[in-house]
């Protein structure tokens, strides 16, 4: 590869003024890694979506009064209000977290971290022993009732793994001190998955746990 | 000692150095659009491959040449191919190559995830091939419907390799979704305000946000699909409340868009090269952006009009034939925009205009037959006939492949320096054109005469044979012409006369690089002042934006493209193949059916995950 003359205009020795001040890399709604975790969301979304969609076609599909399939009894409702309960708290030590961040207060960060992160695996705990009670009654073999309740409340729980991941990750990283008022991409990105991963569970309990006591 | 110039120290820190590492590292957007460019290829010459055979076993009644079995395979891969593996690929590597050059940027917003997305192409195209080493290749067609598709009639691997295979690459069509995206957004230069976007940008984008979109119901049919195989599932069992409708109505609403996920790129390049080769600005600029959009969103509401003869109720059916009879207003305001833009203009009848001037013809005649479907009662008549076959490939390979061929020689000698050779690339683009219609007109008279599609042969009495024969000669000079360009294109590599940095005189930033940019693409980060960019200004590439403190690109704002930070580009990396190759892994345990090959494989990719977020860490600490 030739170099040829530098292109620089005669005389222009400095770089332009409104670009030598810009910052690196801003956080919030101007970061192209926000931007990107943003457009996944709206993937995983559209995925759980259609996911309701096919839940109510299946439904409507089986007739009036003979959902659930098969004689199964609607869900209980007492596990699941508590799981629910339990998974949208663990959004506030979130939120908490990330206001500490901005104004520098580390120990409040892990502190709100780590808080989110208990209350997270609390619901995969109580998530755990949802399905061995309903284990009991239906499997995802029975029917089609089984195989897309199993689906969708399975992928929820493997987002809530896959967001209790990422908070393991800012935790090491808030740690190690990577984390400052001006610059922490990671930890907002990590903090934007787990909001949405709480706001898919309010979709699952209308849809999976409350819907079939209602007569369509 | 003088200190470096500033272009010698961005040329230091942008250039790659030689060598297998580096080439498996690399990041640049130049190098990795390439590569699917050529992989792309190789898919289109196998998947042609195929279908040279399927045409030999139909050229005459009774044909003996395959066994139905391997028939099912030839014809399942060869759609399954041609969609998935060539067009979106290609295209995307067009996207790949031209969309930051053309909207002044040094590379694409997340080269690393770039790199990632190619590996998984390669390597998910590779899985699905693999499976003619079992003779197990898909086998139920490109669409795999329900119940055959369950694990009760399609007993061997076939429909896992399928189902599998398109999940793996779906992570890739939509990392480089979000990539286009999110480079459109952010990355435009200084004054490239959104109606300043040239149209190939719009295409990208409106693309994007479809591929966004329609892949999660691919997937989600896909998972249903293997869950159903491997599990025991029961989405689409009649027996147990499943039905297999439900495939089709979450195949197709992935499927629809998907035709336009292919299309609306392909006259993406059919907007850059009518201006250019009319030299005239583009009539209704805005309209055409608009019409793009309008194609995207609206490629959303009309997936029933795949499931017509299924036994949906007549006010579903009327619903989806009004909205596809509506699609065709978009699709009319760019030809028309077109046309007015090569009337106001002064046509140069160059080999891209050729090829485009041949999607014009084509398009039209497949938009013509795909108008007469959007008719219930005729679509009934004729549905799952060659005259689907007809239909579809006259919108595919005339709205598609004509213009890829029309994108590779506008764009090749960019890539290359060196110019296609002229002769050889007009008979490449006469014997295509002939050859292609002669494959496929006849398929038309064949569907109302009512021969099948997806039949292995066909009886001696019902006078379908000489248009058989005629489709098959068809597809004989048809591959002579792609021949002809596989030729062209590694000699003038060699031997073709030197490009310069503009040989078409045209309007947008790409050229004013040199051929082949640099690895940096722009010295300094131009300043756009206008739509049409080498048009308008004197020296679009020269400005005061620099840019020299390590290696760096300029994020703008959404509207006006002011400059609003610096962004810290990736050094090349492993890593996004390693990651590739862990998940690789994963769906070979999935495809076997052994928990210790998927746990390794996700012990791999969680390690590998969190190796390359670390890595960005260590390069731009926070």
């Amino acid at each position: 590869m030739t170099i040829t003359a530098d292109p620089t205009p005669a005389g222009a020795l400095r770089e332009a003024p409104d670009v030598v001040g810009l910052p690196r890399e801003a956080h919030g709604s101007r970061s192209v890694a926000w931007w990107g975790m943003v457009l996944f969301i709206l993937s995983e979304a559209t995925l759980f979506a259609l996911l309701f969609l096919s839940y109510f076609y299946l439904r409507f599909k089986a007739g009036a009064g003979a959902w659930p399939l098969g004689g199964i009894k609607p869900p209980s409702l007492t596990l699941p209000g508590i799981m629910t309960v339990v998974l949208l708290s663990s959004s506030i030590p979130m939120f908490w977290a990330e206001a500490a961040v901005k104004r520098d207060r580390q120990g409040a960060l892990r502190a709100g971290l780590a808080a989110s992160a208990l209350l997270g695996l609390t619901f995969l705990a109580l998530m755990a022993l949802e399905y061995h009670q309903d284990l009991k009654e239906f499997t995802p073999r029975t029917n089609a009732y089984g195989s897309i309740f199993f689906t969708i409340t399975g992928l929820h729980g493997i987002h809530v793994i896959i967001g209790l991941s990422m908070n393991a990750y800012s935790q090491v990283r808030a740690w190690l001190g990577h984390f400052r008022p001006d610059h922490h991409v990671g930890l907002q990105n990590a903090a934007l998955y787990w909001h949405f991963v709480d706001g898919l569970w309010i979709f699952i309990m209308l849809v999976v746990y409350l819907s079939p006591h209602t007569r369509l | 000692m003088t200190a470096p110039t500033r272009l010698e120290t961005i040329h230091r820190t942008w250039e790659e150095p030689p060598g297998l590492m580096a080439r498996l590292a690399t990041v640049d957007h130049k190098k990795i659009g390439i590569r699917y460019g050529i992989t792309a290829f190789v898919f289109f010459i196998l998947a042609g491959l195929d279908a040279l055979v399927i045409r030999a076993q139909l050229v005459t009644p009774n044909g003996g040449l395959v066994r139905p079995e391997a028939f099912n395979q030839l014809f399942s891969m060869h759609g399954t191919t041609m969609i998935f593996l060539f067009a979106t690929p290609m295209l995307s590597g067009f996207g790949n190559y031209f969309v930051p050059l053309m909207i002044g940027a040094r590379d694409m917003a997340f080269p690393r995830l770039n790199a990632f997305g190619y590996w998984v192409f390669l390597l998910s195209g590779t899985f699905m091939w693999s499976s003619f080493l079992w003779a197990a290749a898909p086998d139920n067609g490109w669409t795999s419907y329900v119940t055959l598709s369950g694990s009760t009639y399609s007993r061997g691997l076939n429909l896992d390799f399928y189902a599998l295979g398109l999940i793996f690459l779906g992570i890739s069509t939509t990392a480089g979704a979000i990539n286009f995206i999110v480079t459109i957004f952010k990355m435009r230069a200084p004054g490239m305000s959104i109606n300043r976007l040239p149209l190939f940008c719009w295409s990208v984008l409106a693309t994007a946000f479809t591929i966004v979109l329609a892949l999660p119901p691919l997937t989600l049919a896909n998972v249903f699909l293997e869950l159903d195989r491997a599990m025991g599932f029961h989405f689409y069992t009649v027996g147990s409340g499943g039905d297999p409708l439900l495939w089709q109505h979450l195949f197709w609403i992935f499927g629809h868009p998907d035709v336009y996920i292919i299309f609306l790129p392909a006259v993406g390049i059919v907007s850059t090269i009518v201006p250019v080769f009319s030299r005239q600005r583009m009539v209704g600029y805005t309209y055409v952006a608009l019409a793009t959009v309008a194609i995207g969103v609206i490629s959303f509401g009309v997936w029933v009009h795949h499931m017509f003869a299924v036994g949906l109720p007549s006010l579903s059916e009327s619903f989806f034939s009004a909205a596809s009879l509506m699609i065709t207003i978009p699709s009319g305001v760019q030809v028309f925009a077109w046309l007015a833009t090569m009337l106001k203009g002064k046509v140069r009848y160059r080999p891209p205009m050729l090829f485009v001037l041949g999607f014009l013809v084509l398009f039209v005649v497949g938009g013509l037959s795909g108008v007469m479907f959007a008719v219930v009662p005729f679509d009934q008549q004729v549905t799952d006939s060659y005259f689907v076959v007809a239909h579809f490939h006259y919108v595919l390979f005339g709205g598609a492949v004509f213009p890829i061929f029309a994108a590779l020689h506008y764009w090749l000698p960019k890539m290359t320096g060196r110019m296609l050779d002229e002769r050889l690339a007009r008979w490449t683009f006469w014997t295509m054109f002939v050859g292609f219609n002669l494959a496929f007109f006849p398929m038309h008279i064949l569907g109302l005469l009512g021969m099948p599609r997806r039949v292995y042969t066909y009886p001696a009495h019902l006078g379908w044979g000489i248009y058989n024969l005629i489709s098959t000669v068809g597809s004989d000079v048809l591959a002579v012409g792609i021949l002809l360009f596989v030729i062209n294109a590694p000699w003038s590599r060699r031997h073709g006369a030197i490009a310069g940095d503009d040989p078409w005189e045209a309007d947008s930033l790409e050229w004013a690089t040199t051929s082949p940019p640099p690895d940096y693409n722009f010295a300094t980060v131009p300043r756009v002042r206008s739509a049409y960019p080498l048009w308008d200004q004197p020296d679009p590439a020269t400005s005061d934006v620099l840019l020299v403190e390590g290696k760096e690109a300029l994020a703008t704002t959404f509207h006006d493209a002011e400059p609003s930070e610096r962004l810290a580009m990736p050094e090349d990396s492993l890593r996004p193949l390693a990651f590739a190759l862990a998940l690789l892994v994963v769906f070979i345990g999935l495809l076997v059916r052994r928990e210790l090959v998927i746990a390794v494989g996700v012990i791999a990719a969680i390690v590998g995950i969190v190796a390359w977020q670390w890595q960005t860490r260590e390069e731009h600490p926070e």
